[in-house]
């Protein structure tokens, strides 16, 4: 079993099936990458360069966008990736 | 016997069938919900309460949610009898409910609080009349169904990374195969296809079915901005968060492999409103687990496939809730909770088509009477869905 799952050829993200180590290289497709950090486990983990600003794809479709430069090998999650859905303190920010 | 899959069900004189025989006892008003509780109580499992909050303090369309509700639970096909419980000042509620389960073919009574006399004397009324309704209604055989007389809910909850990846695309195939036979599908939680709405857009039956689910998941999404909060507050919630869900988007795309591969989605209707075509539903419903639930089960449900990662015990008063989970911890840690395990996905121990086989088994073996977790366990949360404030 592999240590990590990507799902779409289009994904930018991989998700741990396991507590991945800092150091442990990970194969996920066809990609190759060394884990920036530690992964909890059911995280996700960049499998490429993501620049901010740029879409943040899993399932083959964006679920969400970079709010930070995201590394290859680095942790995903609500620190470096912002939804752009139902956002209510942005709106509210404009007003 | 039917050819194709089949169950042995309740077939119901106005054509439904059923899985479930339950001697319903409906409050029309929170006041009377306590009397309808015990009432239920001293026939159950077979009785079986609909406690609310609602019913009084409510105008328009938010009373109107209530009382279709009520009325859409009374013509249920899993409830056999039904016995209303008015307080008294609302009779004319009471009457239209009643009325309502006996053009389903259901006998139905009514028993006031106020006309009887008080609560010990309206219990005690109230139990004889359940008694009686339960050894009625207890002859009914069950006869050979065909699967496609089936309304499958699908629906999520305490949802991790497993929901996406196994659980999710399992009960997503047996959407499939049930709609390959006839049935029908209805999901709901409109805030939770938020970001996966183009899939089931583009799967859409007719350019009105698509452009109707698209106009819903914008009303929702202006609900939220309208609020002023961010919905990462609950969207995802805390423990999606946890389990590795990072947003909305992510929690949608995962939530919507319950909807199958193939089916066609054809119609897109109100919170607790009949779903009347084979094929995908989508209902109006919010994302809170039971007030989803309580409008899936409304529309017509007999069956719920309920999937979870973290676990959860939801369960529903007249319709069996079927617990999966991908996840080989919660399988164990919250065992007595969870019908059907399908973490060996996750270890490539099974393939999603093996766990599917399993899943349409276990549908047929609960539309034939096999209690659910939920159901041995007496989870039988009901709520229902409040578009305004109490005035």
């Amino acid at each position: 079993m592999n240590a990590v799952l990507i799902i779409s050829e289009r994904d930018n993200v991989a998700t741990a099936l396991e507590p991945i180590d800092q150091g442990r290289e990970l194969r996920a497709g066809a990609w190759t990458v060394v884990a920036a950090e530690a992964i909890p486990r059911g995280h996700k983990v960049a499998v490429c360069a993501i620049r901010a600003g740029e879409a943040v794809v899993k399932y083959g479709s964006p679920i969400g966008t970079a709010s930070a430069d995201i590394a290859a090998g680095a942790h995903v999650h609500t620190h470096n990736v912002a939804s752009g859905r139902g956002r209510g303190d942005l709106a509210a920010g404009v007003r | 016997m039917t050819s194709g899959p089949a169950f042995l069900g309740y077939l119901r004189t106005d054509g439904r069938v059923g899985v479930r025989n339950h001697v319903l006892v409906v409050p029309t008003v929170i006041c009377s919900a306590v009397v309808a509780e015990r009432i239920a109580a001293a026939i159950a499992p077979i009785g079986t309460a609909l406690p609310h909050l609602a019913g009084c303090g409510q105008l328009g369309p938010d009373l109107h949610v209530t009382h279709d509700t009520l009325a859409a639970y009374c013509r249920h096909p899993n409830v056999g009898a039904v016995i209303v419980i008015a307080l008294g000042c609302e009779q004319l509620v009471a009457q239209y409910l009643a009325d309502t389960a006996r053009q389903s073919g259901k006998p139905a009574h009514i028993v006031s609080i106020q006309g009887e006399g008080g609560t010990v004397r309206a219990t005690a009324r109230g139990i004889e009349i359940a008694r009686r309704l339960a050894d009625e209604i207890g002859r009914t055989d069950r006869v050979w169904c065909s699967a496609s007389s089936i309304v499958l809910s699908v629906k999520c909850g305490g949802s991790d990374y497993t929901s996406g990846l196994a659980s999710n695309p399992v009960v997503g195939r047996v959407a499939d195969r049930l709609v390959d036979v006839g049935g029908a599908v209805v999901l709901g939680e409109i805030a939770e296809i938020m970001g996966a709405e183009h899939l089931l857009a583009a799967r859409a039956s007719s350019p009105e079915a698509a452009a109707h689910l698209l106009r819903v998941v914008n009303r929702v999404e202006a609900e939220a901005i309208a609020l002023g909060l961010d919905i990462r507050g609950t969207q995802p919630s805390p423990g999606n968060i946890r389990g590795g869900l990072t947003t909305i988007e992510e929690k949608s795309l995962g939530a919507t492999h319950k909807a199958g591969e193939r089916t066609r989605l054809e119609e897109v209707v109100p919170y607790a409103s009949r779903v009347s075509k084979p094929g995908l539903t989508v209902m109006d419903t919010p994302g809170l687990d039971v007030e989803s639930v309580t409008g899936m089960v409304g529309g017509g449900a007999q069956v719920v496939v309920f999937t979870t990662g973290l676990g959860t015990p939801t369960g529903n008063p007249v319709a069996p809730v079927i617990k999966i989970t991908g996840n080989a911890r919660t399988a164990q840690g919250m065992a007595d909770n969870i019908d059907v395990d399908v973490s060996g996905v996750m270890s490539e121990e099974e393939t999603l088509d093996a766990a599917a086989d399993r899943l349409f088994d276990e549908v047929l073996d609960v539309a034939s009477g096999r209690p659910t977790a939920a159901e041995r366990l007496g989870h039988r949360e009901f709520a229902i869905h409040r578009r305004n404030p109490t005035i």
